[in-house]
């Protein structure tokens, strides 16, 4: 027995120091996991996620430091596809939760003062100098940089509708026992 | 004709036999008509008449945008009521713009499209452009523009168009009614899209459950020496489009490929009426012929109905509901949705309305999976349901893709025989919308991506350019304050 | 009226259902355990009933214990294992050992892995070999047929002392023809010499010689499973590769050396082979699902079979061969599984033969 326990934490503590050194010695300068994962945002530098860029997320990511949800306007495929990279599970509740958004400019208060489309990174917003402005939803990914910059508080953001092309059945309903 | 057989499928009890004597009828003009922009796949067609406009029987109400959709027309000839947000005709119960006509009684014709003199001489592309214009989609009910799958024959080399009067569907009887009545007509469309086709041979597909339409389209078919009409086997999922080209030219369609690509096009036999009413007539696809049937229905019947007409406007002429239906379908009841009620309109793809009583459904809840292999035996399409199924119940998907969810054509078969009543069908119709869904979501992100980079890369030229005309100010300021103190 | 829409199609079923299947199982048992009934008398009716109730109150108990409703209890599934384990136990064995046979079939085999449709091992065969390996002379103490209403058959009186008291007689005892082969075998008597002691051919189809339950009888239980072949309840493919890879070994090696080697007619009419292949390695939960893999699971178990009554310690390894490929199904799933419609075997959409324009 005590031979049994013995042998087996040498060996345990053998194979930790080498993986410990292996660690230490062998490990790689430069993190090329960095650029793969940044390739993987939006790259709309939006700052939802609170780092100032899609970079330093994605340098945040790479060092465990940020979850894998913490991009909104990438959404669950982003989320998802970021797990997978890093070989993590997400939690991906709150992104069943809140749906993907787009922003919608609201006529009766909108001074047509352009900040908005100056902000906007995907040039989803058309507009010009005292002009009402407008938002095509189709290239708006809903990362909210316009809602902040409006003086006006004229922009807000609205859950993408489903609609009869985007809508699916949900999962069956487990049945008690079932398989 | 020699016949090629086809991977698994079942028998399931046919019940056609409740409507299938029933001859056609035309339905009452209701009190008003709701005619959804949406009744096909591709893009809504986009609204061209607005409240309180007198519209005619056959006038174009709404058009097409892009090149997969398909317009709307007036059913008849009354006044637009609204356009409104009306529950579709779909599982979701969503709303979508419907336009809400009410009828004047004269049931008048608009001026309609000449008629085309002799279609047979007639360019390809008149014939196509017809279609598109008369707001044809597939009547079987995947509601596909007719018009896009008769361009075909300009991109694949074609040889047979496939005219599907199957009707593998328990209880549906329209199609057979269709051709029992109005064979010459189908027969006459078929022609006609051959030739847009530019094929030298027709099958027409019939199971061999319905002997007086094999009857009638032979007889409407004589004359013609390049159509065939051949009996298939009573066999679900017989007609399944990739089925039934399988069984009747030995072909088997590559997986993401179409039947063009072996060169088939499959049309339902419906929608060859449709054709040549819009050819010969100019009369767009206003009603269709749908089979009101189910236990829980007073009186079966196939109804020919005006598009628009409320789901509950064919149900009370046929007498209303002996007992509380247990499910109210659209479509047949393998691979029918189901109705989110009766106040939804009648649309281009709807062949049968059923009420079902609980006996029929035979609905039970789900069991423990005991393994027995039926699905795998079964599956038409040669996947393993039961190990798809397991993978999605856990939600892994990247898993169930492999095993080939997205080739599943849900026909239904699976569920139908599994002893343990598991839902299969709906885990991957569950499975399909979540991978679409993801998809789309990785479109966006792409799209977003290059959005941003191409915005980035505007600013940048932009602060170059400014960069550049500063310094170019401040040369010449420099240059000007030179000269000065040089004068 | 707007309906609860959380169920998509099909809105209709098929009549089958895992109840009317298991039940149909058991008609299919019916004949030949009736036969054998006869045959073995009332010892073995007892044991029959106390296996076969045990295992559905065993049953009961887990679902109570996990907390799921008590109608899986009667699906028929529970009636079923304890059915098959009395078939595969001596006629004559104590009532602790159906007791006991239950509790590793149902507890141990079944729902620990978590009830009906997840078990890796056939429950009635897990429980055989338990029972075999914990109590070899019990499980092996053979008797020769004594028909009911014959003048050697116990009364009702004698077999509750033999199944309750433990008194088997001991005058009764014989060994099946599988174990008499192999026991004059290892005495260095070759095959040739002792097939002259077994029983014909004829009389081990009609079950008139030792052994269990199942293993008499072949005839009944071949028409019990041409009648489930003909409800479509089991397909040809795994009772075919059972006794093809059994009669084939046997055969091929017989033709090498007859006196080492049984030949392959009666490796096929001994022993359990008969309800192996149709009832026990047709085992939906525990085989494959595709009928490419049921045939190379059933050869798997024939070829196993004869493997184990030819060179292991144990006269039949019906059991054994059915454990052991039990736990290959799911690699044999894996690879057999069907081509796909428009789909090469690999999985690749199949080629286009230059049909674009």
């Amino acid at each position: 027995m005590l031979m049994a326990v013995g042998s087996l934490t040498v060996m345990g503590v053998a194979l930790g120091g080498i993986l410990g050194a292996a660690a230490r010695f062998l490990a790689v300068e430069e993190n090329p996991l960095e650029e793969e994962l940044k390739a993987m945002l939006p790259g709309s530098q939006c700052g939802q996620c609170g780092y100032v860029g899609c970079g330093q997320a994605a340098a945040a990511l790479a060092k465990g430091e940020a979850p894998v949800t913490l991009c909104p306007p990438g959404g669950r495929a982003t989320a998802e596809a970021l797990a997978k990279k890093l070989g993590v599970t997400a939690d991906l509740s709150e992104h069943e939760e809140k749906g993907p958004e787009y922003a919608v400019v609201l006529e009766e208060f909108c001074i047509g003062c352009t900040r908005c489309i100056k902000e906007c990174s995907v040039d989803a917003i058309m507009g010009a100098n005292k002009l009402m402005h407008s938002v095509i939803a189709d290239v708006c990914h809903g990362c909210g940089k316009c809602v902040v910059v409006c003086p006006t508080e004229a922009i807000e953001m609205r859950p993408v509708p489903l609609t009869l092309g985007t809508w699916h059945w949900a999962k069956p309903e487990a049945g008690h026992a079932v398989h | 004709m020699k016949l090629f057989p086809i991977r698994g499928g079942i028998h399931p009890d046919y019940r056609k036999e409740q409507s299938s004597e029933r001859a056609i009828v035309a339905l009452p003009l209701p009190a008003l008509l709701y005619i959804p922009l949406q009744q096909h796949i591709g893009a809504p067609a986009e609204v061209l008449v607005s409240e309180g406009q007198a519209v005619k029987k056959g006038q174009m109400i709404a058009r097409s945008t892009g090149a997969i959709s398909a317009p709307q027309h007036a059913p008849t000839s009354g006044t637009v009521k609204a356009v409104t947000e009306i529950p579709a005709p779909h599982p979701s119960g969503l709303a979508q713009t419907t336009i809400v006509i009410e009828p004047d009684g004269r049931d008048e014709w608009a001026e309609l499209p000449a008629a085309i003199a002799d279609p047979f001489s007639a360019d390809p592309q008149t014939i196509a452009e017809r279609v598109a214009q008369s707001g044809i989609v597939g009547m079987g009910g995947a509601a596909f523009p007719s018009a896009v799958k008769l361009n075909l024959g300009s991109r694949f080399k074609l040889d047979t168009l496939l005219l599907n009067g199957a009707e593998c569907e328990p209880y549906l009887t329209c199609d057979d009614r269709v051709m029992r009545e109005h064979a010459g007509e189908i027969v006459d469309g078929a022609r006609i899209m051959a030739h847009a086709l530019g094929v030298p041979r027709v099958v027409i597909a019939i199971e061999d459950n319905k002997p007086q339409a094999i009857a009638a389209m032979t007889e409407a078919a004589r004359a013609f020496a390049e159509i065939v009409v051949a009996g298939v086997p009573v066999q679900y999922p017989m007609g399944s489009e990739r089925h039934l080209v399988q069984a009747i030219t030995g072909r088997e369609t590559p997986a993401k490929k179409l039947t063009a690509d072996i060169g088939v096009v499959v049309h339902n036999v419906a929608t060859a009426r449709a054709v040549h009413h819009a050819v010969r007539f100019g009369r767009p696809l206003v009603a269709r012929v749908v089979t009101v049937s189910g236990g829980a229905v007073r009186e079966a019947n196939n109804i020919e109905a005006p598009i628009g007409a409320r789901v509950a406007d064919l149900i009370a002429f046929c007498g209303g509901f002996a007992s509380e239906p247990a499910s109210l379908v659209n479509g047949g009841p393998m691979m029918g949705q189901p109705l989110p009620g009766l106040d939804v309109p009648v649309i281009k793809g709807m062949s049968g309305i059923l009420a079902l009583t609980a006996g029929e459904t035979n609905t039970q809840p789900a069991s423990p999976c005991i393994r027995c292999g039926t699905c795998v035996s079964i599956c038409p399409c040669g996947l393993v349901p039961v190990e798809m199924a397991a993978f999605i119940r856990k939600d892994n998907f990247e898993a169930a893709a492999r095993l080939g969810v997205m080739d599943c054509v849900s026909c239904g078969s699976c569920s139908w025989v599994c002893p343990s009543h598991i839902p299969l069908v709906h885990y991957f119709n569950y499975a399909k919308g979540m991978i679409n869904a993801q998809e789309r979501d990785r479109r966006k992100n792409e799209q977003t991506k290059v959005l941003a980079e191409a915005h980035t890369l505007r600013v940048e030229k932009a602060a170059e350019a400014r960069r550049a005309m500063m310094a170019a100010k401040k040369a010449q300021a420099a240059a000007k304050t030179e000269e000065k103190a040089n004068a | 009226m707007i309906n609860a829409i959380n169920k998509s199609g099909p809105f209709t079923h098929g009549a089958s259902n895992v109840q009317k299947t298991m039940y149909t199982v058991l008609l299919a048992l019916l004949p030949a355990t009736a036969f054998n009934a006869y045959l073995f008398g009332w010892p073995a009716l007892l044991l029959f009933v106390v296996t076969v109730g045990a295992c559905v109150v065993i049953e009961a108990g887990c679902l109570i214990l996990a907390d799921q409703p008590m109608k899986a209890a009667f699906d028929g599934s529970a009636v079923l294992t304890g059915w098959l384990l009395a078939m595969s136990l001596p006629p004559w064995a104590p009532w602790w050992i159906g007791a006991l046979g239950a509790v590793f079939a149902i507890a141990l085999a079944k729902h620990t892995f978590g009830g009906l449709g997840q078990n890796m091992f056939n429950p009635a065969m897990v429980a055989r070999v338990a029972l075999l390996v914990s109590f070899p002379v019990v499980m092996t103490a053979w008797v020769l047929p004594h028909p009911l209403f014959s003048a050697s058959a116990p009364g009702l009186g004698d077999a509750l002392a033999i199944t309750f008291g433990g008194q088997m007689p001991d005058s009764v005892s014989a060994a099946s023809a599988l174990g008499y082969v192999k026991t004059e075998l290892s005495r260095g008597i070759p095959v040739t010499q002792s097939m002259a002691h077994v029983p014909d051919l004829m009389d081990m189809a009609l079950g008139f010689r030792a052994g269990s339950m199942g293993e008499t009888s072949a005839i009944l239980i071949l028409a019990g499973g041409l009648f489930l072949m003909a409800r479509r309840i089991i397909s040809w493919h795994t009772p075919l590769g059972v006794m093809g890879g059994l009669f084939l070994m046997g055969t091929l090696f017989h033709a090498i050396d007859p006196a080492r080697y049984t030949d392959g007619m009666f490796h096929v009419m001994s022993g359990a082979t008969f309800l192996g292949a149709f009832f026990i390695a047709t085992d939906y939960v525990t085989s494959p699902v595709s009928k490419k893999g049921q045939l190379v699971f059933g050869a798997g178990v024939g070829v196993l079979t004869w493997v184990i009554r030819t060179y292991a310690g144990y006269p039949e390894g019906m059991a054994f061969a059915i454990l052991l490929m039990n736990s290959l199904t799911p690699i044999i799933d894996q690879y057999t599984r069907p081509r796909a419609f428009g789909r090469t075997l690999k999985g690749e959409p199949l080629p286009l033969a230059g049909r674009d324009k």
